[in-house]
């Protein structure tokens, strides 16, 4: 009866969110303290029901309850525990339970951590939280049951998809999750001001944490996933601007965005406006994404299997979320601009076109994402929108960035001091022709690796002008505050990131071979040398694997086991071998037996491709270290009165909390 | 120093946009209800059918070409033995197939001759000719990309019409037949 | 009936995987012909496994319009002869570079027009909000 219990546990979890979506709104709203205080006892009800949903179907999965559709489809007997657990994810139904866990877990911390925030203000956030966790809620129940059951039970489940055995299912889809579902938060402390009609930006700063750690998480979730891909499709290729891929760069791009708008919000109580709604817009590309994914609109091999129902409820949801923001912000968005001035060359104008191009970019990937079906629904033909197009665009749009980003740190609020900027730019621009120069010799060739190696340069030289510059200028032990340091980490992993991007696809060598055993290729400098094919099994697979041996100069450095795998359900999977390295990979996949003893086999070498996932994780941790310092930090729980509106002074204002 | 309120209207672009939004993936889940998005629909409609000369199942030595099949419209059904919808498709073709009141032709599709006349004496044989790919070359020319495609190419030898996909006879009924009607009236 | 469909296709493509995969020698003139080859098929759809592109794709569909394009290749005939070749009978679907065409105008110049858009929304903000740098107060608390 076990199964029965979890969707209970839902309709409970349902009734909760309700509850939670009015009570504390109409508490803040008419300022009684009893009902304000509800907000903390749903959320936690909240997230203890659709925890134990959760763990049920986590539990169905252990022991192999066939009688649960869902673990009949997506699960068998040799599949391995670890896989088991984490096919809970594997599928839809699934999917949206851990979307629903992660919202709730978001949403508790928020209680454990957010205990300093003024009552009213944090009894709307948690209200918009539960409004969303209600409409999904309703959605899972009315079209996405994870715990249907069917009778008669199969002796054995289908098997989860090769592809997903692998552990990237483990980390992938809950890192991302983390981050798109993290963006909700952002998202309530903006209507969250919307509704109490707050002047005062002071809930920027309280928002700048949360939207740092699910931005840093989104980036680990697509760094895992780029990963995954690499080694699990067999091809070398870690980035294809698939519909899906796209649909979870687009909120990536906006929250960098953001993260960078709320600076200013805060600082310089500047962009208020655009700030609210690139909070709005943060999650309203992820729920663009959960819809995407799910409605049977994109051709893509992540998409899930699709239903009409959902498609239609997950776009009903949407329009009403966030077309309820954009409403609510058209009405109430503060009409009044204010925030410190500042210069044409400042760090605000900086920061503004990097808004600007990283804005127009997410624009730019859902044009193209979309216009298939542009294409489709005008009957003018199918079209479609890949790699060529994606790409050159994403780089153009980049370059103002790139080239603006060294500036950024340098210059001051307000207004920059040009000598500064004119000092860094000559050392800045001799640091990338000289890295350029010494690429050439080295062996660069090409314009792109060159342009790889000098952007990276450019960046990176930025970031190191700016320690030094720091380092003389600022007094001891405080020199380098954690926001500052998470800004240095951050920007360096965009370096290290465009090294990495622009190097390992303009290097990459490629190549099918035939060999018999005993025979070698020479690929990159390295001797791969193929030793034949043996049989082998897994816990659910037969596998035909071969031997490669690698040498450099004669000598061996590493062997590798390519494998072709049957697995019991019958789908046939190819598993590359792939010696990695900091500063290259070796990667062999195995192919079909040819005849005659001889096997068809593809040999790679990807030069600096570790660096890209390198630098994505740089990124993250850049994002998760900014919210250690002390600026965000809640000294005690302020009222901040909703004054109307009065003319601000130019003197620098002190917060009423948590000024370092 | 504080500015003039912004014009009210520019609050309300974002909406508008995302509003239009909406009303386009609107459009495109109606879409999808009536289409399936797999199948693309081919270039070589109203263009004529590519030249070829390929073998008959029945007797290799003996070839079918473009020419010899001028001057009466006819079906060209894209099968093969080792593929599954074929299989779902073919009670339809059994059915119908004095129904259409065109020859049916049959295409073997990348499969080996004798595996094809062991799949049609199995299941019984909707074609008044078969026809044989074994290379697939012939069928890239056609924008074949797998099994069951089905061509309805005019007596002047201009491809009319394309299903990609199983026939069922809803698709028939709707699609196809109209268009061999409109073939007879024309005279074509 | 529509899924039916869906799952057939998805049978068959499987099935196809089954017997080749996209690993195939092809001997190459050189290094130049054979990044040509890669760069070309990458930029192609595969229409079987629709998700793939040619150089990928482990479908035997795949695998026989590789040979295709490389025997083309020997023969001399350019990437655009090639593609429109393939354009001819597969339509513009099988190009994951769009082509620029009156159908896909607002695709190319789309983000050209947002771009500018934008721009012009931050030159308009720039100009009102902005003040000549001798009016701008010293800030020493906002360091950072």
């Amino acid at each position: 009866m076990n199964p029965e219990l979890g969707q209970v546990a839902l309709i409970l979890a349902l009734l909760l969110s309700g509850l939670q979506c009015v009570l504390p709104i109409v508490g803040a709203w008419r300022g009684s303290r009893p009902l304000m205080a509800t907000a903390r006892s749903l959320a936690i009800g909240q997230f203890v029901f659709v925890a134990l949903a959760f763990g049920i179907l986590m539990w169905s999965f252990w022991i192999d309850d066939f009688s649960v559709a869902y673990v009949a489809q997506n699960s068998n007997l040799a599949l391995p525990w670890f896989y088991k657990l984490s096919a809970v994810w594997g599928a839809h139904e699934g999917s949206l339970l851990l979307w629903m866990l992660i919202l709730n877990g978001w949403t508790l911390a928020l209680v454990v951590f957010g205990g300093k925030l003024p009552e009213a203000f944090f009894s709307r956030v948690i209200g918009v939280l539960g409004f969303v966790a209600f409409g999904f809620l309703l959605y899972m129940i009315t079209t996405s049951n994870p715990f249907l059951r069917q009778f008669p039970i199969s002796a054995n489940g289908a098997d989860l998809n090769p592809v997903l055995q692998d552990p990237g299912l483990v980390f992938h889809p809950p890192t991302l999750y983390m981050g798109y579902v993290g963006f909700s938060v952002a998202f309530a402390f903006a209507i969250a001001s919307l509704l109490g009609g707050e002047l005062k930006s002071t809930w920027v700063r309280w928002a700048r944490p949360w939207t740092n750690v699910a931005w840093g998480f989104l980036t680990l979730g697509i760094v895992a996933g780029s990963a995954w891909a690499y080694y699990e499709l067999g091809w070398g290729g870690w980035w294809f601007w698939d519909p899906v891929e796209n649909a979870s760069f687009m909120p990536w791009l906006i929250g960098a965005a953001l993260i960078h708008a709320q600076a200013i919000t805060d600082k310089r109580d500047g962009l208020r406006a655009w700030t609210l709604l690139l909070s709005i817009f943060g999650f309203a590309f992820s729920l663009l994404g959960t819809f995407l994914v799910r409605s049977g609109l994109l051709t893509s091999v992540h998409a899930f299997a699709f239903a009409p129902a959902r498609g239609v409820f997950i776009l009903v949801y949407l329009a009403v979320v966030v077309g309820g923001s954009l409403l609510l912000y058209a009405l109430r968005a503060p009409k009044v601009t204010g925030g410190k001035s500042f210069a044409l060359a400042s760090r605000e104008t900086l920061m503004v076109i990097g808004n600007l191009m990283l804005t127009v970019a997410c624009a730019m990937v859902l044009l193209g994402t979309l216009y298939p079906l542009v294409g489709e629904a005008l009957d003018i033909g199918r079209i479609s929108v890949g790699p060529p197009y994606f790409g050159p665009l994403f780089l153009i749009l980049m370059a103002p960035l790139v080239l603006a980003l060294p500036f950024g740190p340098l210059s001051r609020w307000g207004k920059a001091d040009l000598k500064v900027w004119r000092n860094a730019l000559i050392r800045i621009v001799a640091l990338a022709v000289a890295a350029g120069i010494i690429g050439f010799i080295l062996g660069a060739r090409g314009w792109y690796q060159l342009l790889g190696i000098t952007a990276a340069v450019w960046v990176v030289a930025g970031v190191l002008l700016f320690a030094i510059k720091r380092w003389r200028e600022a007094p001891r032990g405080k020199r380098y505050p954690f926001e500052m340091l998470g800004m240095m980490m951050a920007h360096f992993g965009i370096g290290v990131f465009i090294a990495g991007a622009i190097l390992t696809t303009s290097m990459s060598v490629e190549q099918d071979v035939s060999m018999k055993p005993g025979a070698s290729v020479d690929v990159g400098g390295y001797g791969f040398h193929f030793n034949g094919v043996t049989e082998t099994q897994g816990p659910n697979y037969r596998a035909q694997q071969g031997t490669v041996m690698i040498t450099r100069n004669g000598k061996p450095v590493v062997t590798l086991h390519p494998q072709k795998r049957t697995y019991v359900g019958g789908q046939v999977q190819t598993e590359a071998a792939i010696s990695a390295g900091v500063f290259r990979d070796l990667y062999v996949s195995l192919g079909d037996a040819i005849g005659d003893g001889a096997w068809s086999l593809r040999v790679y070498d990807k030069p600096f491709v570790r660096w890209i996932w390198g630098g994505g994780v740089l990124m993250m941790l850049g994002g998760f270290a900014v919210i250690l310092d002390k600026r965000f930090r809640l000294k005690r729980a302020v009222e901040p009165e909703a004054v109307r509106a009065q003319p601000e002074p130019e003197t620098p204002r002190k917060w009423a909390e948590g000024e370092a | 120093m504080n500015e003039v309120a912004r014009k009210p209207i520019a609050r309300f672009v974002p909406l508008i946009v995302f509003a239009a939004l909406i009303a386009f993936f609107v459009v495109g889940l109606a879409w999808n209800q009536t289409h399936d998005a797999r199948f693309v629909p081919s270039p070589l409609i109203d263009k004529p059918a590519p030249a070829f000369r390929l073998p008959r199942l029945n007797d290799p030595t003996q070839f079918v070409t473009r020419a010899d099949m001028l001057g009466k419209p006819y079906l060209l059904n894209v099968f093969a033995s080792w593929c599954f919808a074929c299989g779902d498709e073919h009670p339809t073709l059994m059915a119908y197939r004095d129904k259409f009141g065109i020859p049916l032709i049959g295409y073997d599709y990348k499969d080996a001759p004798q595996d094809a006349r062991a799949w049609l004496q199995r299941h019984g044989d909707p074609y008044h000719e078969v026809i044989t790919d074994q290379s697939g070359e012939t069928a890239i020319n056609f924008g074949v990309y797998g099994a069951p495609e089905t061509y309805l190419i005019d007596a002047k030898g201009v491809i009319r019409y394309k299903h990609i996909g199983p026939l069922t006879p809803d698709v028939i009924a709707k699609e196809l037949e109209p268009k061999i009607r409109a073939l007879e009236q024309a005279g074509t | 009936m529509k899924r039916l469909l869906i799952i057939m296709i998805m049978a068959l493509a499987l099935a196809l995987s089954a017997a080749a995969f996209a690993i195939d020698p092809l001997p190459f003139r050189d290094t130049a012909q054979r990044d040509r080859f890669q760069h070309l098929t990458r930029e192609l759809r595969c229409m079987v496994c629709q998700d793939e592109s040619l150089l990928s794709s482990n479908a035997d569909f795949a695998k026989q319009l590789r040979r295709q394009i490389f025997d083309m290749m020997q023969q001399g005939k350019s990437d655009n002869e090639i593609k429109d070749w393939l354009v001819a009978r597969y339509s513009t679907f099988i190009l994951y570079d769009p082509p620029l065409a009156p159908s896909t105008i607002a695709l190319w110049f789309g983000t050209p027009a947002i771009l500018l858009a934008g721009g012009i929304v931050v030159v308009v903000l720039l100009r009102r909000r902005t003040r000549p740098a001798g009016m701008i107060a010293e800030d020493p608390g906002d360091d950072w």
